[in-house]
């Protein structure tokens, strides 16, 4: 079975929101609708969004690291807000293990976003019913767009390419290598949501230089590391000081 | 969590409903084993449409919870997974049960019994129902226990005898003292198993931390930006707003509201009879019941808030 989901690596994401705005663009003219905004450039503006980079401080001043952290719907293998739905309009695809919702049967209840821990269900307040990330259902599966466009519009705008996109359920996968070796978790592990979208940890880079890559290691002629004499006729700074 | 008023009315409202009609339920059935003094028809009828008008008038107070009322008509699709959907068979076929009661009293007064069985049956399913939509998710660590259901039905009992006490009080004035002895000890379960509630809340220990949330384990952790500076979904139905003094004063209000002030008007209203105090009592207990339910909701503290704690 294919379960579609993102791996975030949060030590390359530099927290520039292209993927917020590259989301929004890409959904507010897409199928997903229109991502409401209320009052955008009036007081108290209000608006719906699928994804958001959110930053953190980790540490204790001075020693503190800045940890950029993009979060939409985590697509989880066992999502809490599908079985809550009265209508059936939340539902988890079979075919790739998305988690979308059915506009036309939404009835804006809300129950699906109060029964999600991670706060990734908007309600579209002008179209009343919920919202959420489709990982761009209408991107991955069109046709009419070149192979390589068919990812969500988040993972095509990064331009550090933090976001991975795949079937995790692929071992062979960019995304379950990715989990496999760079440490990929899951967030608040401890509600058995088993979120499909996994996240990179931050890591500590370092250059280790080891003594064999100073000089070549098979070094044939035993004649690197040997310097360079001048010949006893070639000129000197002086004249006098060749030998 | 914001308290939604629809929410908070459809709750008390058909709690009231349900624990009338059980009152109703109880005289009959004290009335059938010689042990209470019978009624007239009109006593149940009356009554029961009290019921209806109370359960009616909490599912309209739903509707305002819904974006697109006009398909709640879908909701009783998915009722083996979701206890929302439950609600919205049970309370509808409780509607009908109580309203055959009803009509049943005025115009055949046999099968009486056997409807009232159904009916109570329905109407503690509606309790279970209605609580289990609270109680089911499981991060919401306040509603996630044995002690939403509980209370859900004490405390609709309690309200739905009291005003029994008001009603029989004009009716039957011969059961009045009795309902208004049995309102009192529903009140002083409730009392109980509301400060059962009220203790354990206090002394949760949040699972989810942001240390879980984002995944990195360092004790000290604070947001910086949440991502954006305007308004969202997510800042305004999750977090109530309300200062903490508020939302203390709320709870030691509904606290003397709901329990003292009633059981005090019931016990005044058996012992000297004067009339009005059983009404009095229960609207005290329903405005405490509002109270109740408006911090029920204030205090459950949704882990998504955690992504959400600083603009920039």
């Amino acid at each position: 079975m294919t379960q579609l989901a993102l791996v975030i690596d949060l030590n390359v994401c530099v927290g520039c929101h292209a993927c917020v705005t590259s989301c929004k663009e890409w959904n507010a003219s897409g199928e997903a609708g229109s991502l409401v905004d209320e009052r955008p450039y009036d007081r108290d503006p209000t608006g719906t969004f699928f994804n958001r980079v959110q930053t953190f401080e980790v540490g204790e001043f001075p020693n503190t690291q800045t940890v950029h952290f993009p979060k939409s719907c985590l697509h989880c293998e066992d999502p809490p807000c599908v079985p809550v739905c009265p209508t059936g309009a939340s539902f988890k695809r079979e075919s790739d293990g998305l988690v979308l919702v059915d506009y036309d049967k939404c009835i804006g209840c809300k129950y699906c976003a109060w029964a999600c821990p991670y706060g990734v269900r908007e309600l579209d307040e002008n179209r009343k019913v919920m919202t959420k990330c489709t990982l761009c259902v209408d991107r991955i599966d069109n046709e009419a767009l070149p192979e390589a466009d068919r990812k969500p519009a988040c993972v095509l705008a990064c331009p550090t390419s933090a976001r991975l996109f795949g079937d995790i359920h692929d071992p062979e996968s960019i995304v379950s290598k990715a989990i496999r070796e760079a440490g990929g978790y899951q967030l608040m592990p401890e509600w058995g949501t088993q979120p499909a979208n996994h996240y990179l940890p931050r890591r500590k880079t370092e250059m280790r230089i080891h003594e064999d890559e100073l000089s070549r290691s098979d070094n044939p002629l035993k004649i690197d590391g040997l310097l360079p004499k001048p010949a006893a006729k070639d000129p000197s700074l002086d004249d006098v000081t060749s030998w | 969590m914001h308290p939604a008023f629809s929410v908070i009315f459809l709750t008390t409202l058909i709690g009231v409903g349900q624990g009338l009609f059980l009152a109703l339920y109880a005289a009959e059935i004290g009335a059938a084993f010689h042990r209470l003094p019978e009624q007239d028809a009109s006593f149940y009828s009356t009554g029961s449409f009290i019921v209806l008008g109370f359960l009616a008038l909490g599912l309209s107070a739903s509707f305002f919870h819904l974006g697109r009322p006009e398909r709640a008509w879908r909701t009783a699709a998915m009722w083996r997974t979701s206890w929302l959907s439950r609600e919205v068979i049970v309370l509808p076929a409780f509607m009908a049960v109580v309203l055959a009661y009803g009509l049943a009293h005025i115009y055949d007064g046999r099968s009486t019994l056997f409807i009232g069985a159904i009916g109570t049956f329905l109407g503690i399913a509606l309790f279970v129902c209605t609580a289990m939509i609270y109680a089911c998710i499981r991060f919401l660590q306040e509603w996630a226990t044995p002690w939403t259901v509980v209370n859900f039905t004490v405390l609709g009992c309690a309200s739905g005898f009291t005003l029994a006490a008001a009603y029989a009080h004009a009716t039957a004035p011969e059961l009045a003292a009795g309902y208004a002895c049995a309102a009192i000890l529903l009140t002083f379960v409730a009392l109980c198993t509301r400060m059962a509630s009220l203790i354990r809340n206090a002394r949760i220990r949040p699972r989810s931390t942001l240390q879980t949330a984002i995944g990195i384990k360092h004790p000290q952790i604070v947001q910086k930006a949440q991502g954006f500076m305007g308004g969202s979904f997510n800042t305004r139905e999750f977090f109530h707003g309300k200062p903490e003094a508020v939302v203390q004063a709320v709870k030691w209000g509904f606290v003397v509201l709901v329990f003292p002030v009633p059981a005090a008007l019931l016990a005044a209203g058996a012992v000297w009879n004067i009339p009005g105090l059983f009404g009095a009592a229960f609207a005290a207990q329903y405005a405490g019941l509002i109270a109740e339910r408006w911090f029920f909701f204030a205090q459950a503290r949704h882990p998504q808030n955690l992504y959400y704690q600083a603009i920039s």
